[in-house]
């Protein structure tokens, strides 16, 4: 499992820790280019792969890929 | 490339200047009409929605101008060749797709009849106050081509020249005819072939907005691999935005426009009668030339060195030519049928000579002997 | 960056333009998610008016045409008349497509041409800075209604449907999943599709609507101020919005589909 978070687009909204039914992101005290604060990948171990991260994302920022 | 089209319809008939304009589209290779009724165009939309369809194009009455406008650009970017027809209220409701259409670099052509105005108007009466509407109706920056027919056959070759001139220049054509050339019946021949200007989409191109030496940009058409943006917004060569950027902003309004007004020579379409030896003057355009050409030959009747130049493509204005051809007349009469619009034009152009305005209003067309008397009036006073 | 949206997003054009939280890259997700599923994206056009959600498909790496505020069903009807084999799909605003384009929404539906129309309706006029719209609530306090909104707001749901419209559901950006499948089942359909999206606009609806400026809280309000129906009755009472597929009618026939019959039957007389 690799989860991404494109720090390039990344606004911040924090809609994906919200989203997330496993708690797999949180808040980080990394700044982007743009000095948004953006999430992190916390708990990897717990995600499921629904990826509704994915497609909840308003900017397209997060990837999972699951392991074949 | 002018490839010739047969039009299997040849031969000398007698028809209405508003069938003649919709056979012409369809033999111009027209094959989307969307519209919207309006007097006195309304038989342009109703030969169309049957001849249309006749030969395997789309026809749909729209719920208004507006959406009639939107509706062809759209089909001209789907790949058919598309018209409009209308009149003065529809005409300004058509202005901010026009404005698009410009912008987007659409080749379509708009036919306005037009009639008496403001607002309704004089729905049934033919006027000239339209001219203005056609080249300053959109807001911003821009250049417009724009057709004036004063007969029935001029009507039929004019359309196909008004295509050919979008598909050339990528950018709308206006063909501006009035009630009277709309409503009349008149002889026309038809050719057995048409030269038709055809351009072949290009297909897999980063930069569908890259421009030739005349400023004007490739053919493109949806769904040939371009994934093109046709933006309203200011765009580069790639079609993304640039309306935030000045210098390149600023650089696009002048591509746009300079691809008409650099190229005005070869858009300069004018006729003109007795005009070697002609101390006065008529200068004319659409329907008052049949009225100016009558007068002329009155006064030349009458030993007066009268002369007429008609004007077929108002729009570019033909600034070059007309000084060329009228720099040393002293006395210039500028008929129409609006409050005296062009004429402003012609006196920027010929300050040297005396312009005169000889404005109609109510609908009516001026009739040849009124404009004999002027002639005749000032061919008295040049003589004092 | 998402790996699928690598395919159909211009990398260049990025970040978006649209606000931190906003619920129009949800929607073009969802979009994409149903056009990669039904595989057709070199088939398939997308047009849009003025408006944020309107900005949505200038950044797809297809055809699109960004066109003028209100009549991007108009640029798709003749679209779609020059190329009927193709999908053409509208992004619209509450305010572009009821609004300014209210009269073109009723002639698309009752033509029943063969479109897909998203509406994202996020309340408020928000690229102009919080203005009311059509379907702004009542007593809703904006930039142009300082004392509180009066007119009742639009249903376009309800709207759409009346008209003619054959297919119609309406989904919140809190059902991603839902609207995926209602995106591919409206292009799918052969009759014109309206599908309505509720969204979040945490800046000027935030402000002025939903007191609250965490998209999250905006899209878990909208979701329990909602309910999941699949039937529409006109007579509805209760206060909450319906969410759903609506209605499918398959046997009305399309409208490109009646020209070219029409036009075989002129060819055979």
């Amino acid at each position: 499992m690799n989860i991404s978070i494109d720090d390039n687009y990344c606004k911040g909204c924090e809609i994906c820790i919200n989203a997330c039914p496993k708690d797999v992101f949180a808040i980080s005290q990394k700044r982007n280019k743009y000095g948004t604060l953006i999430p992190c990948v916390a708990e990897k171990e717990n995600c499921i792969a629904c990826k509704l991260c994915e497609i909840m994302c308003p900017d397209g920022c997060i990837n999972v890929e699951t392991e074949v | 490339m002018l490839r010739k089209e047969v039009t299997e319809n040849e031969g000398e008939k007698v028809i209405q200047g508003n069938e003649a304009c919709a056979e012409a589209a369809i033999h111009a290779g027209c094959r989307f009409f969307a519209g919207y009724p309006i007097t006195p165009s309304t038989e342009i939309i109703e030969y169309m929605s049957e001849a249309i369809f006749k030969n395997d194009g789309m026809f749909i009455q729209m719920e208004d101008e507006i959406s009639a406008m939107c509706a062809i650009i759209g089909a001209r970017w789907g790949g058919k060749k598309s018209m409009t027809a209308t009149s003065g209220p529809g005409f300004t409701l058509m202005q901010e797709a026009l404005g698009y259409g410009v912008v987007s670099e659409t080749p379509v052509v708009v036919v306005n009849v037009q009639r008496g105005g403001p607002a309704t108007g004089q729905p049934t009466f033919s006027s000239q106050q339209d001219i203005y509407q056609a080249k300053y109706g959109s807001h911003g920056d821009y250049e417009i081509i724009c057709l004036t027919p004063s007969s029935v056959q001029e009507m039929y070759d004019f359309t196909i020249k008004a295509f050919n001139l979008s598909e050339q220049y990528r950018t709308p054509v206006i063909l501006l005819a009035d009630e009277i050339i709309g409503h009349m019946r008149e002889r026309v021949s038809i050719p057995d072939s048409v030269e038709i200007e055809e351009k072949e989409a290009i297909e897999k191109c980063d930069e569908p907005f890259r421009r030739d030496k005349n400023h004007v940009p490739y053919a493109v058409d949806f769904f040939k691999g371009c994934n093109i943006l046709v933006e309203g917004q200011l765009h580069d060569e790639k079609g993304r935005r640039i309306g935030h950027l000045a210098d390149k902003s600023g650089q696009f309004i002048q591509n746009i426009t300079r691809k008409i007004t650099d190229n005005c020579a070869e858009l300069t379409d004018i006729r003109h009668m007795y005009i070697e030896d002609a101390e006065i003057l008529l200068i004319a355009y659409g329907s008052v030339v049949r009225s100016a050409e009558r007068a002329v030959k009155t006064a030349r009747e009458k030993g007066i060195k009268a002369g007429l130049i008609k004007i077929n493509i108002i729009w570019p204005f033909p600034e070059k030519e007309i000084f060329r051809l009228a720099g040393h007349i002293k006395t210039v009469i500028v008929p129409e049928m609006n409050m005296g619009k062009y004429c402003r034009e012609i006196e920027r152009c010929l300050k040297q000579s005396k312009v005169i305005s000889a404005p109609k209003l109510g609908g009516n067309i001026h009739q040849p002997s009124e404009l004999a008397e002027i002639i005749e009036k000032e061919a008295a006073l040049s003589y004092e | 960056m998402n790996s699928l949206l690598e395919k159909y997003i211009k990398k260049e054009s990025l970040p978006y333009i649209f606000c931190p939280g906003c619920g129009n890259g949800i929607v073009l997700n969802a979009m994409i998610y149903a056009i990669e599923a039904l595989g057709i994206k070199d088939d398939t056009a997308c047009v849009s008016g003025i408006g944020c959600s309107s900005w949505i498909p200038p950044y797809l790496n297809m055809d699109v045409m960004h066109t003028i505020h209100g009549r991007a069903i108009a640029f798709a009807e003749g679209l779609k008349l020059s190329q009927p084999d193709k999908n053409i799909i509208v992004f619209t605003g509450d305010g572009d497509c009821l609004a300014i384009g209210g009269n073109h929404l009723l002639h698309a539906a009752k033509r029943n041409i063969n479109i897909t129309v998203i509406m994202i309706n996020n309340y408020i006029y928000g690229m102009t800075g919080g203005q009311k719209s059509p379907t702004t609530p009542i007593d809703a306090k904006t930039k142009t209604s300082p004392y509180g909104a009066i007119d009742n707001p639009i249903d376009g749901c309800g709207v759409a449907m009346s008209a003619g419209a054959t297919f119609c559901s309406r989904w919140t950006t809190g059902h991603p999943n839902q609207l995926k499948k209602a995106i591919q089942e409206g292009i799918a359909h052969n009759g014109f599709s309206f599908i309505e999206v509720l969204s979040q606009c945490p800046v000027q609806a935030g402000k002025s609507i939903f007191k609250e400026r965490d998209p999250w809280k905006i899209i878990q309000y909208i979701r329990k101020n909602s309910t999941i129906t699949s039937v529409w009755e006109d007579e509805y009472k209760e206060d909450k919005i319906r969410l759903g597929n609506f209605k499918k009618e398959t046997d009305k026939r399309e409208y490109c589909e009646k020209i070219i019959t029409l036009k075989k039957r002129m060819k055979q007389e």
